[in-house]
């Protein structure tokens, strides 16, 4: 008995002091090459992966990376299942509403359509991801909004010719462009949409709010992040 | 995996082709076919032992445990499977760490519910947030299989409510003739005779449950279906193996895996069906008495 209570006491303590580590845990979606995606090791990774992790160690944090689907990742915020949303998401109203955001790490950023042709029809099938600022964007326009629960499935539309065009953050479609050969193109005009792309945190987070804001602060400073951008986005990429 | 594989963009052909499938990732893929084997074969037993419990207070003498036998079986049939699966497993978690939370610190003044944000102390999260990546996916996974029990079982309560109301009743007054207390005729003459007239349903909802396994990703826990999507996917030079679209070919795959899991299933519950047949009053029974005489 004295032992069971000891062991008990022991444990309480331990357990004490880990929690004082504060464990973080960052969620992402893990499906928005270069943003964040799984690797082939099957571990997330991308720009947010290695931003994270710097602001992790310039805050003193211990962070740990969780993926979670899209569609739920506000509410899996909200009921404490990770920390802090770190998914590429752009800092709008509607969001700001339910949750906090950091300031942003990324600049408000172009998004862009990608179409089979470069005369495609912007005001027919558009598809896009489902609860992106894109996808309110489309629903505005008066184009036919066809949505995907993930971005790869919205460009496998357009190459299957469901979708006349993809409209995504540029970043994302760059790439993608770029290594289809020619088949698809992405359209001239782009739109500048949201306050670029920020950390989303609950609203009673706002110790760890300030401890993110002044990490990714310093390293708007002291040009890091502007290096960090350019090596996942490429140079034409917008920086601070 | 492979020493020789640590430059992918070196590789050509077959050596390719081999250090493709052995990735990380794809390790992942063949591990959570794993996962869905050990769900299909801890949650049949237990919602077996739900379908159990639930049938037998349908049946009860006691007016209560009748009234919540029937309501388990009414209440869950009656709810879409994708509303159960998204509200009843984040409403089950808050529901453990409130408990927790109630105990574990009890001083503690803020409000648990604020707006939409739900905040237990740390101490009375489950798992703890320190605790390491495995323990998360072992808790999501025990989330899966009681939901996946709790919703199969209401379904299992009706048929072998069905089937125990199938059973002769000349059998359970004969056994009463002779002498044998409820219980006795519940355990010796009820129970082992309405397994024939459950099979059917039971098969049937088996295999629902095989292709039922894809909803597992709704709970957090990353199954085949998630995992052909996530590979089959184009990939990018962002991917140290880029490729085209090939979610067709890994969607193949899983169709002949269900195609195999319930061909396989078939001829075990035909099987089965056969033997529990022997000597039963039904058809099937008659028809093997008179193929034996």
């Amino acid at each position: 008995m004295k032992n069971l209570i000891l062991t008990t006491a022991m444990l309480a303590l331990t357990a004490g002091a880990a929690l004082a580590q504060d464990v973080v845990r960052m969620g992402t979606e893990g499906a928005y090459p270069p943003y964040n995606f799984i690797n082939d090791a099957g571990e997330v990774d991308g720009f947010e992966r290695e931003l994270g992790d710097e602001l992790c160690k310039r805050a003193e944090l211990n962070c740990e990376w969780v993926t979670n689907a899209w569609d739920s990742i506000i509410p899996n915020l909200q009921s404490g299942n990770f920390d802090v949303i770190m998914a590429g998401m752009s800092i709008t109203d509607e969001r700001d509403e339910v949750i906090d955001f950091s300031q942003n790490y990324i600049p408000p950023a172009s998004s862009a359509y990608l179409a089979l042709t470069a005369d495609a029809d912007k005001g027919g099938v558009i598809a896009a991801q489902t609860g992106t600022i894109q996808a309110g964007y489309v629903a505005e326009s008066g184009a036919t909004l066809l949505e995907f629960a993930t971005p790869e499935e919205t460009v496998a539309a357009v190459r299957n010719g469901e979708a006349d065009a993809v409209f995504a953050d540029k970043d994302y479609l760059v790439p993608v462009a770029a290594e289809s050969g020619g088949e698809l193109v992405l359209l001239a005009d782009e739109v500048s949409l949201g306050g670029g792309v920020g950390l989303g945190l609950r609203e009673s987070d706002t110790e760890l709010k300030a401890k993110f804001d002044a990490a990714i602060t310093a390293m708007k400073a002291d040009g890091t992040l502007n290096t960090m951008i350019t090596k996942w986005f490429g140079a034409e990429a917008l920086t601070f | 995996m492979f020493a020789s594989c640590a430059d992918p963009s070196t590789l050509s052909g077959l050596n390719w082709t081999l250090c493709y499938l052995t990735t990380g990732k794809h390790l992942d893929f063949y591990w959570s076919f794993v996962t869905v084997m050990m769900l299909l074969v801890i949650t049949a037993p237990a919602a077996m032992a739900f379908g159990f419990g639930g049938a037998v207070a349908a049946r009860s003498h006691i007016a209560p445990l009748r009234w919540i036998g029937k309501a388990y079986t009414a209440m869950v049939r009656g709810v879409p499977d994708i509303v159960f699966f998204l509200f009843f497993v984040i409403a089950l978690d808050q529901g453990i760490e409130w408990v927790n939370h109630q105990y574990q610190c009890p001083d503690w003044t803020e409000p648990v519910w604020k707006g939409l944000e739900f905040r237990v102390c740390p101490a009375a999260k489950v798992p703890l947030s320190t605790a390491s990546a495995g323990w998360h996916q072992a808790y999501g996974f025990a989330l899966a299989v009681f939901t996946f029990a709790l919703v199969f079982g209401a379904f299992a309560a009706n048929v072998l409510y069905g089937a125990m109301e199938a059973v002769p009743g000349a059998q359970l007054e004969t056994a009463e003739a002779y002498g044998m207390s409820h219980r006795q005729v519940f355990r010796r003459v009820l129970v082992p005779q309405m397994w024939t007239y459950a099979l059917p349903g039971l098969s049937n909802l088996w295999m629902i449950l095989i292709k039922a396994t894809p909803l597992l990703f709704l709970l957090g826990v990353q199954d085949i279906v998630y995992w052909a999507r996530e590979l089959g996917g184009a990939k990018t030079q962002a991917y140290a193996y880029p490729h085209p679209d090939w979610r067709l070919y890994y969607f193949l795959g899983l169709m002949v895996f269900y195609l195999v899991m319930t061909k396989l299933s078939e001829i075990v519950l035909g099987r089965l069906t056969a033997r529990l047949s022997q000597g039963q009053a039904t058809m099937a029974g008659d028809a093997m008495r008179k193929a034996a005489t």
